[in-house]
């Protein structure tokens, strides 16, 4: 979707401000925020690109101005919602007021090593060929789903150059819309700063993405 | 929320009209600014012009062939021949709805509008679901209008980028045969002068 | 929801009253998440601990120092990333595709997700604020020297500036240049030098002056 989260390239942000000694969460809750995102979706069986569609999908002017775990948290809540594992109701009493329906799976305090080291790999199986190869000139497609892509705004009808052919990885615009993983070969591509922002762009500088082939044209 | 929306709301109008006032005293006591024209410019927008302008320039188009296609072919002296001319509408262009064509005009960018024929622009307008979505979605957009047009109706969206200002001329609703000028501006609304509204029809009127 | 004030470069702290508005909402969810059995308060308290001390840049320093000192690492890493750097046992969630990106006195490589925060967790733990936040992700593909700017970098015009942008589940790390006058360090002392901005591409490692 063209949401409030797909802004490289946007101006009248200002200048990136690093914190010195940051610790690594800012508060308690935001500490409670990140460990029941991750722990909730065992229990709640969404995938990974379910969650970023979660989180883009916020009014653009609420997302531009909210702090990132409040983004985190909005799109927990929105998801408990959507299936029905937790109510309004339930949230505004902060208690549970109806029984809890049955999930496959929960995590558990000893899982949580092996579950943070197996991780999520995407990449799948399978006996199709890539259509591009490494040097191929390709074409960003002009689309614009409002559903889940990975396929940001400036780079879209713009050419580029195949860097490499990375694999077959489970394709986010299916498995955030539930229509499976549906895995397509991916393929990191490269483009001139020119191509990107004009003439008067830095020469000096190149920009890849990461892009599945559905979003590629042969150039 | 920790406090009530509407308390929100209330706390940042009386900031901002305190800014506003603060601003206005100080322009004033330096002379930078005229109050009186300050009072004129208000009561010009605010009674003076308005959409009942261009809702005289779609009537006579409506009766007047002749008006009509002065004002295709170039609208800001058509327009001017009224009395309505001026800021923000140097530049006019009238777009032409048929039975297969709806214009629909918007400005993504700010909020760029016809003020001689339409007045200021309604808040729908210059808001972010409008600017967003007229140029992507215009059907879904009419939708939230109440309106659905056939699927075969080309709708042209008009960006106004530059200084051009742009003012559809709706179709003329049937059954106003041998209707008057005054009576026909009636039927004329606002929003099917911008595209996203049809003008009213005999039935409405009374 | 969140106020729409402009409070510049503050706008990511709240104010008091969101503070305990956000402090309610996470207590209210977690509270009916542990009361139906969908979560276990152990596995919560796990997770924190794992990313607040346990997983952290530290790793990654420890991967670049290996490649600095070691020829046939560093090739294996520059090959398979994900492979050579499970040979140190980091890997797993946000690190099961990982690739190196090597810095040369020509070429400065640059990472950011323009459109959320994909970062290498298995290496260098959870971003920073920074990293996640709307100037970076906005700037670092439109104006990357700018961004370097922002850092105190200031780059030769000709080196070649390569930006990634995180788009899939590839998580880049950069591998720095190894500073001069280090010769005969040990790994772990090389690793001190390792700072996480330069294995993002927004800083350098330390030099050898810079540890006491």
């Amino acid at each position: 979707m063209n949401g409030g989260h797909d802004i490289g390239g946007m101006d009248g942000f200002g200048p990136v401000q690093p914190e010195p000694n940051e610790p690594v969460f800012h508060s308690q809750w935001e500490k409670r925020a990140f460990a029941l995102t991750l722990a909730a979706g065992v229990a709640g069986g969404w995938n990974i690109d379910m969650s970023r569609f979660a989180r883009e999908n916020r009014p653009p002017n609420e997302y531009l101005t909210m702090s990132y775990y409040q983004i985190w948290f909005a799109a927990l809540e929105a998801m408990l919602k959507e299936r029905a594992l937790v109510s309004d109701d339930e949230i505004a009493a902060g208690q549970t007021l109806k029984a809890p329906k049955p999930v496959s799976c929960i995590l558990k305090a000893d899982d949580v090593a092996r579950v943070l080291y197996h991780g999520d790999p995407t990449e799948r199986e399978t006996k199709t060929k890539p259509a591009f190869k490494a040097g191929d000139r390709v074409r960003a497609k002009m689309m614009n789903p409002v559903t889940h892509t990975r396929l940001p705004r400036y780079v879209r009808g713009h050419l580029g150059t195949i860097d490499r052919v990375i694999g077959c990885h489970v394709f986010p615009d299916s498995n955030a819309a539930g229509a499976g993983e549906n895995p397509q070969w991916l393929y990191t591509v490269r483009f001139d700063g020119g191509e990107l922002w004009g003439a008067d762009a830095d020469p000096s500088v190149t920009v890849s993405v990461d892009a599945w082939e559905p979003y590629l044209l042969p150039a | 929320m920790a406090y009530d929306q509407h308390d929100h709301d209330r706390f940042e109008l009386s900031e901002t009209q305190l800014r506003v006032r603060a601003l206005e005293t100080v322009l004033t006591e330096k002379g930078y600014v005229d109050p009186a024209a300050l009072d004129l410019l208000i009561e010009t927008y605010e009674t003076k012009v308005g959409p009942h302008n261009g809702a005289r320039v779609v009537a006579k188009a409506w009766t007047d062939p002749a008006y009509r296609a002065r004002l295709f072919k170039e609208a800001t002296s058509a327009i001017a021949e009224l009395g309505y001319a001026g800021r923000q509408g140097e530049h006019i262009v009238a777009l032409e709805n048929t039975p297969k064509r709806h214009n629909m005009v918007v400005c993504t960018l700010c909020s760029c509008y016809p003020w001689p024929v339409l007045g200021l622009p309604p808040v729908w307008y210059k808001s972010a679901p409008y600017r967003s979505r007229a140029v992507a979605d215009p059907r879904g957009v009419l939708k939230d209008f109440g309106i659905t047009l056939p699927k075969d109706t080309e709708i042209r969206v008009w960006d106004s980028t530059s200084e051009i200002r742009y003012l559809v001329v709706p179709m003329r609703p049937p059954g106003t045969e041998g209707w008057n000028e005054d009576k026909l501006a009636e039927l004329v609304t606002r929003d099917s002068m911008i595209g996203a509204g049809l003008p009213k029809s005999p039935k409405d009127v009374k | 929801m969140a106020h729409a004030h402009n409070h510049g470069h503050d706008f990511h702290h709240e104010h008091g009253s969101e503070l305990s508005e956000m402090q309610l909402r996470t207590r209210a969810i977690e509270t009916i998440l542990l009361e139906k059995g969908y979560i276990e308060q152990a596995a919560i308290d796990e997770l924190i601990e794992t990313y607040e001390k346990k997983i952290g840049p530290r790793n990654g320093a420890q991967v670049v120092a290996k490649a600095w000192v070691d020829p046939k690492f560093r090739k294996w890493l520059l090959e398979d990333g994900t492979a050579a750097i499970g040979s140190l046992g980091f890997g797993g969630r946000s690190g099961n595709h990982l690739v190196a990106l090597e810095n040369t006195p020509l070429l400065h490589n640059m990472v950011v997700c323009t459109l959320c925060s994909c970062y290498p967790w298995a290496v260098l733990g959870l971003p920073p604020l920074w990293y996640k936040s709307a100037p970076y992700r906005s700037r670092a593909v439109a104006d990357p020297r700018g961004v370097l700017k922002d850092f105190g970098i200031e780059l030769p015009k000709d080196t070649e500036i390569r930006v990634w942008d995180s788009t899939a589940e590839l998580r880049y790390m950069v591998v720095p240049m190894r500073p001069a006058g280090t010769e005969g360090w040990s790994e772990e002392k090389l690793a001190d030098l390792v700072t996480r901005d330069s294995m993002i591409g927004t800083g350098f490692p330390k030099s050898p002056k810079d540890l006491k």
